[in-house]
């Protein structure tokens, strides 16, 4: 089986057969805006939600992670964590589902991360495709990640009375056969599933004034375009945009050490480009003083660094970086900007 | 499904965890710098390259980059030399032989020796610029027949923060390398030269084509050295530096060490002059605005 459909009456009894697969993580509204919480029941979650606050990133590659046990006196190390969890994330958008695609990149680059391994081998993604735009900030046509390509294990497609379920793995598979209330695709669900799909593409337009190719070649000379100064003046320093951002991935390692001061772990922190000191040595040195180099730095990294080095935009399009600024900074502007090749207000 | 032995491996071992090592020997060298000579449990042998680095780890503390200073012609232990400064650094200085240190690493490129190989070596170390050089001088010393012409230039603040001062004072006697010194300060019983390190440079002959010309100090230093070498017409992939910068993972993750696309702690802390003018705008303004 390939692609299946599914009632949506069946939706919460197939959720309950999930659940003896692991804990299940699912969108969740919390005031105005929405988060991935563990889910009980199928009816906590929202489905129609805009991206959440945190990408599922915390899940993933947790915002504190413990990488090692230790012992002072005498000198001894272990493992921190003994297994890793089970877990199914429900309902990920296939912009997230790009943002764990290029955190798979650079954690399986050599030498490569058992943490996020380990977490990754554990991890079911059930995937929830987008047919609109979540709102006026995201831009993922321009990067083509409203589209699926890959990355998870089971995609949902909402059809009205019915989701389509593409299968994209094994572990994926074992989630559906079986189930009575699941069948297979049949000619006529297919065509109703294109038709969504080309419906869904008239939605979808490129969001920059550009191709990407023109894109690539406005980083590439870019760099000391008064943009990144007017970004500067504008920014507040709050790191907003890089702890929101689901392939920002810079980590702090931090000692902790218990009560009787023998015993302790040393954990990884999400730390962020963004921070006045993160690229500051103790002889007082900064080698990225100034808000205008540091989110130059965070656009490289997203747009420019990269593709030389994966082959891949880490900006997948989500808009969670521009919803969150305290400077109303909007990736879209700036990339707009960026291409007009002229002064920014 | 990568389910393979290999896979497996990579999914049990840590490359956050230490290896336990002993300091065999502990020496107070100037005010602010301290030597350690360190031998891994079980005299493993850590095979560094000249110019790399370890990850320096002090539980409760944390850990530290620091040069290794040995040769890698010596086997049985390394060098270290740590000018106290941050956290880590101030808690290493409190160290004495016979305490344990964890040690990750090696990590870095290294000097690049296959190519240096054969050819004349010129070495500028600025202040602390001497401990990751006193690795290459090493190295060239116990393979000399393997080297051309060596010339190794030294500048420190003051006679007293000169480091390695015994073993300076061997170079200085050798005859098959040329060796001269300078301090931006005397003192009463200092009698040889006064001045900035660039003072040295324009007195030295040397066939800038085949001379690799080495030189690690405090960034700003680097602009005015590096535009004495390109004044004697050295090449600038034949110019060769170090750079200090906040390595964390060491593993080419973290992201402190960045520059433009390049993490120091994987594909530096070596680089060319050639390799620096394309990091332009992200370097420190002494070490690629020549």
């Amino acid at each position: 089986m390939k692609y299946a459909i599914i009632n949506r009456m069946d939706m919460g009894r197939w959720f309950d057969s999930l659940k003896d697969r692991g804990k299940i993580y699912g969108p969740k509204k919390k005031e105005s805006a929405y988060v991935f919480r563990p889910i009980q029941e199928f009816e906590e979650m929202s489905l129609k939600y805009i991206p959440t606050i945190l990408p599922p990133k915390k899940y993933y590659f947790p915002q504190k992670e413990f990488l090692l046990k230790f012992k002072i006196n005498p000198f001894s190390t272990g493992k921190a964590i003994r297994e890793f969890e089970e877990f199914i994330l429900f309902g990920v958008h296939t912009c997230d589902i790009a943002g764990i695609q290029c955190m798979d990149v650079v954690f399986n680059e050599k030498p490569a991360d058992p943490n996020y391994l380990n977490r990754k081998e554990k991890m079911t993604i059930i995937g929830l495709e987008c047919m609109d735009y979540c709102d006026k900030y995201a831009s993922c046509a321009a990067v083509g990640t409203h589209v699926y390509k890959g990355g998870y294990d089971i995609m949902l497609t909402d059809l009205g009375d019915e989701y389509a379920i593409h299968i994209n793995s094994e572990k994926g598979d074992k989630l559906v056969t079986g189930k009575k209330y699941i069948r297979e695709m049949n000619a006529k669900d297919k065509e109703k599933l294109n038709k969504a799909f080309e419906e869904k593409l008239k939605k979808f337009n490129n969001e920059f004034d550009g191709d990407m190719e023109r894109i690539d070649k406005a980083f590439e000379k870019g760099f000391f375009s008064p943009v990144w100064k007017d970004l500067g003046a504008r920014c507040v320093g709050c790191t907003n945009c890089t702890a929101v951002c689901p392939t920002c991935y810079c980590f702090d390692v931090v000692d902790e050490v218990s009560l009787n001061l023998n015993d302790g772990d040393r954990y990884r922190v999400w730390n962020y480009c963004q921070m006045d000191d993160f690229a500051k040595v103790s002889t007082g040195e900064d080698f990225r003083a100034g808000r205008d180099a540091r989110q130059r730095h965070r656009y490289y990294r997203k747009f420019k660094y990269s593709v030389q080095k994966y082959n891949k935009y880490f900006c997948t399009g989500c808009g969670r970086c521009t919803r969150t600024c305290m400077a109303k900074i909007s990736l879209v502007e700036t990339i707009n900007q960026l291409l007009s090749g002229k002064e920014a207000k | 499904m990568k389910y393979d032995q290999a896979f497996q491996e990579i999914l049990s071992a840590s490359p956050y965890r230490p290896m336990k090592a002993k300091i065999v020997k502990a020496n107070k060298v100037t005010e602010h710098e301290k030597f350690f000579r360190i031998e891994l449990e079980g005299k493993k042998e850590l095979g560094h390259l000249p110019g790399q680095f370890v990850q320096a780890s002090l539980f409760g503390y944390g850990e530290a980059p620091i040069s290794i200073c040995s040769s890698s012609t010596q086997k049985e232990y390394f060098d270290l030399t740590v000018r106290k400064l941050g956290t880590v650094t101030s808690a290493l200085h409190k160290l004495e032989s016979g305490d344990t240190i964890g040690i990750r690493g090696p990590f870095g490129n290294g000097f690049p020796l296959d190519k240096m190989l054969g050819n004349n070596i010129l070495i500028v170390a600025g202040g602390l610029g001497i401990v990751p050089l006193r690795s290459l001088i090493q190295y060239i010393l116990d393979k000399r027949k393997d080297f051309g012409e060596v010339q190794i230039l030294l500048g420190c603040k003051t006679p007293k923060d000169m480091l390695f001062g015994d073993e300076i004072a061997s170079w200085q006697k050798r005859a098959d390398i040329k060796f001269n010194c300078t301090v931006d300060k005397a003192d009463p019983d200092w009698k040889g030269n006064v001045g900035l390190i660039t003072s040295l440079i324009p007195g030295v002959t040397i066939r800038p084509k085949q001379t690799y010309a080495v030189v690690v100090g405090p960034p700003i230093m680097y602009k005015f050295v590096i535009l004495e070498f390109l004044k004697k017409e050295i090449p600038a992939r034949q110019i060769i530096v170090s750079l200090e910068r906040k390595m964390k993972c060491g593993l080419g993750k973290c992201g402190h060490c960045q520059i433009r696309n390049v993490y120091v702690c994987q594909c530096g802390p070596v680089f060319t002059f050639e390799q620096l003018r394309e990091m332009e705008g992200e370097c420190h303004e002494g070490e690629c605005h020549v």
